[in-house]
């Protein structure tokens, strides 16, 4: 009976596992291609990290724009990390998680304010999730900001 | 209310300046939404759950920014910038802070 148990355990746990790493796999694929093709998109509005506006054409509005998600790693991923804390160097599953996050802000920033000409000053914060333990779950929140001008035609 | 996070509204004249003005909201996160949270980590990607609570609380700090501004007499606010600290298990403080100017 014992044995039976044990194997459910480990039989879930590698369940978890390969849903994980099949599901996650599939999603993140989906994910990067809806980011390439709303990058493309607009690409003609750009994001710019400067203060300054360098046109003669008048302004008609300056305001804020904001976009913020929160993605979190897949369980496979999650696995790899434990692995990877052994040994250390550079963690390259995670490093997807954190450019989906900021690509996926940036453009909910830009759609956030559809009319605009240019973004100025735009920043990028990233704040970490915990679960409240002081352990972090894999989880960031991203938030993009800039201030949106449109110029008059 | 015309809000930018660049030192001046673009296209405009700054003519008074009020000082800074502040708004902030501490939120809890709900097991419901853990829960849900918790299953969509097996998947991984966007917790969609998560990131509505988030926007939400911070258009409440900005919302509360912007009534403070307002008290002030200001029609703008520049150079605002956003800031996220954990306060307690579990619970996030949103705060939101700019400059209060009037402009033309």
């Amino acid at each position: 009976m014992e044995e039976y148990i044990f194997l459910l355990q480990v039989g879930l746990a590698v369940g978890l596992l390969a849903l994980g790493f099949v599901a996650g796999k599939i999603a993140e694929n989906r994910h990067y291609r809806s980011i390439r093709e709303r990058e493309q998109r607009w690409l003609h509005v750009p994001a710019v990290t400067w203060k300054t506006l360098d046109e003669d054409r008048p302004v008609v509005y300056a305001t804020l724009a904001i976009g913020a998600v929160v993605v979190s790693v897949d369980h496979f991923k999650r696995f790899l990390m434990f692995f990877r804390k052994i040994f250390g160097g550079e963690v390259h599953s995670y490093s997807s998680l954190i450019d989906r996050g900021r690509r996926e802000a940036l453009l909910r920033m830009k759609e956030s304010c559809p009319s605009a000409d240019l973004f100025l000053n735009c920043r990028l914060e990233t704040s970490t999730i915990s679960n409240g333990q002081g352990k972090s779950t894999g989880t960031v929140e991203v938030l993009a900001y800039g201030t949106a001008i449109k110029l008059s035609r | 209310m015309i809000l930018t996070n660049i030192e001046s509204v673009t296209g405009k004249q700054i003519i008074e300046h009020y000082g800074l003005v502040q708004g902030s909201t501490i939120r809890a996160k709900n097991v419901g939404r853990d829960i849900m949270a918790s299953l969509k980590n097996i998947v991984g990607g966007e917790l969609t759950g998560y990131t509505e609570l988030l926007v939400e609380a911070r258009q409440q700090a900005i919302d509360r920014m912007v009534a403070q501004a307002e008290e002030c007499g200001a029609n703008a606010v520049v150079n605002v910038r956003f800031s996220t600290s954990s306060v307690a298990q579990g619970a996030a403080e949103i705060l939101c802070y700019g400059t209060a100017v009037k402009v033309r």
